[in-house]
């Protein structure tokens, strides 16, 4: 094979293989048939239609949004002074701090939601809603201490100590001279903690009760009863909703510079 | 320029943690001084600038200014600018923003803010930058932006962190001239730190020289450099030969040198420059074991009965090669006299 070609047909390849899927949904969305299918067999938006009208999707999709801005936004409130006092102060145990706080990426899922389930909802009859916001919480938390430390860990810190020989206080240098600079990482933090909570399974499996339920979940349990296309046009809205925030955020922020 | 201090350290220790930086430092300082601060690095001279503005407390002694006592003051309320080395200019900010930023928090607004900090700006000839951001500046045009937004604030005194250190020869001599400018137009007191002694010499008008934490001599550019008190002073403003008297002769390598002139008693060493040795002529041998040319002058290391030695001549004399051995004296009269060796 030409040495030329063969990088392309590489690059080609992994593409195909990591976009591929999404084309088939998509395409497996739009099908006029009554089963989830591809090839699709016809044409029709009608299961794109159907997606808004059942309730349970409604609802789960709301409770995951809230999930995600809640927790990420929890996550944010938590982590942007964690970060501070890491990248900062010379803590004592700060690199232990730093290690617990990458716990909730290191431990799977699938622990963490037992865990949960078996020690804090079911001998304390902890609200499940509020389980899974801590859960949430806790799982994005790793990100946003990621990202912003990166963002904090290239801002020199003279500015702030320039700030208060300027007049400022402390705090005030940190509202004025430190979150102004670190904004765009505190967005692509929440924009990762967004998509990281909205897109979990393992976790919001166990945890999940009557009413309460998040959209990938409730999408699992759609497909177990009903095998329509429905599924396939919800997860192609999705798909489209991701990459038009991703693409907002490239085209605002430079989104990947920071992740 | 008055005779009381101004700004005055009495016994000021600083530490950070167990570590002492700063021991039981005494210096006051006049109104409308332009004093540098001058030692090798670690030698305490940031720490007690810091410790001026009042980002760092310090664990004893007494920090005073105009009058009152500022020990315990904060920062922010201190009146004391500083300019820092990396400038610390804000990036999310406009030129014009990152002067407005310190008369904004004092509560100006309007056509006031507006004229302080052109006026400001036009002090440093930035006028036409004032919608740039500071990524978009070189260098000097990013300290002198940085020097502007703190002479805006009309602190009591500014400090300037190795204000020319980072910049090109072109550009050093640009700005220490800046500096004197401002220093005569406001009659700001000003103190800035440096590890250069050309920079010292040329800029300040007294000169403190520090070692390890505490003061080794405080004088005028001249007094450093012609009459060091220390063989540490000397060595740093350039006396290359340098030697303790012991019993009245000078020390050497291999035993004590007695010298045709009488050694001042009161001194604990002297010490020559390498063009202050004479050469050709004298009671003493040595052998030349080097030479380097540098345009004007052609400078020889000697090995002599006193150990190394540099000598330095007019490079329109004829060139000795190495092995020569020629004669060379010692002049008392011109050498300094060192009040404490160490």
């Amino acid at each position: 094979m030409n040495s030329r070609l063969f990088p392309v047909v590489v690059l080609f390849l992994v593409t195909a293989f990591l976009i591929g899927p999404f084309f088939i949904i998509v395409a497996a969305s739009v099908s006029g048939g009554e089963t989830l299918a591809f090839p699709p067999q016809g044409l029709s938006l009608k299961w794109v239609a159907k997606v808004f009208q059942v309730e349970s999707f409604r609802e789960s999709f709301a409770m995951s949004m809230l999930l995600a801005i809640g927790g990420t936004g929890a996550a944010l409130v938590l982590g942007i002074p964690a970060s501070y006092a890491l990248s900062r102060y010379r803590l004592p145990f700060g690199e232990t701090i730093r290690t617990v706080v990458a716990l909730p990426i290191i431990v799977p899922g699938i622990i963490v939601g037992l865990a949960l389930l078996r020690y804090l909802v079911v001998p304390f009859r902890f609200n499940i809603t509020l389980a899974l916001f801590l859960a949430h919480t806790a799982l994005v938390l790793p990100y946003a201490v990621r990202v912003v430390s990166a963002s904090l860990n290239n801002l020199r810190s003279d500015i702030e100590e320039a700030a208060v020989l300027l007049g400022s206080s402390r705090a005030g240098a940190f509202f004025r001279v430190v979150m102004p600079n670190i904004r765009s990482g505190i967005l692509a933090a929440f924009i990762l903690g967004f998509v990281t909570s909205f897109n979990q399974v393992p976790v919001s499996l166990f945890l999940s009760g009557p009413g309460v339920r998040t959209l990938p979940i409730d999408m699992l349990s759609y497909m177990e009863i009903t095998y329509d296309p429905s599924v396939a046009a919800l997860s192609a809205l999705l798909a489209f909703m991701s990459i038009g925030i991703v693409f907002i955020a490239e085209r605002f922020l430079g989104f990947s510079r920071y992740v | 320029m008055s005779n009381t201090a101004f700004l005055s350290l009495e016994k000021l220790t600083l530490a950070y943690g167990d570590t002492v930086a700063v021991k039981d430092l005494d210096l006051s300082i006049r109104q409308g001084e332009l004093v540098a601060f001058l030692g090798p690095s670690g030698c305490g001279k940031t720490t007690t600038m810091r410790s001026i503005a009042g980002l760092l407390r310090p664990q004893s002694g007494r920090i005073s200014l105009d009058g009152a006592d500022i020990t315990r003051v904060a920062a922010n309320k201190r009146s004391v600018g500083l300019v820092f080395q990396s400038y610390a200019l804000f990036p999310h900010l406009t030129v014009f923003e990152n002067v407005a930023f310190g008369l904004r928090l004092k509560g100006l607004s309007g056509t006031e803010l507006e004229s302080r900090v052109d006026a400001g700006l036009k002090s440093v000839g930035l006028t036409s930058f004032a919608a740039r951001k500071p990524a978009e500046l070189s260098g000097g045009q990013q300290q002198r932006v940085a020097l502007a937004r703190s002479m805006v604030m009309e602190p009591k005194v500014l400090l300037l962190d190795e204000p020319l250190s980072n910049l090109d020869a072109r550009l050093r001599l640009e700005m220490r001239a800046e500096l004197q400018r401002v220093q005569k137009e406001t009659g700001v007191t000003m103190i800035f730190v440096t590890h250069d002694q050309g920079e010292a010499l040329s800029l300040a008008d007294r000169i403190v020289v520090m070692l390890n934490g505490a003061i080794e001599q405080i004088g005028t550019p001249e007094d450093i450099y012609n009459r060091p008190a220390s063989a540490f002073v000397a060595d740093f403003v350039g006396f290359e030969n340098i030697f303790a008297i012991e019993n009245g002769r000078l020390r050497a390598g291999n035993g004590p040198i007695e010298l045709a002139m009488p050694l001042p008693h009161d001194a604990a060493g002297l010490a020559w420059r390498p063009r202050m040795v004479t050469l050709g002529s004298g009671p003493f041998q040595g052998t030349v074991r080097g030479a380097a040319f540098s345009g004007s002058t052609r400078e020889y290391l000697l090995d002599t009965p006193l150990g190394a030695l540099k000598a330095e001549v007019d490079a329109a004399a004829p060139a000795h090669s190495a092995g020569t051995t020629l004669a060379f004296d010692l002049p008392v009269e011109k050498a300094a006299k060192l009040e404490r060796f160490n």
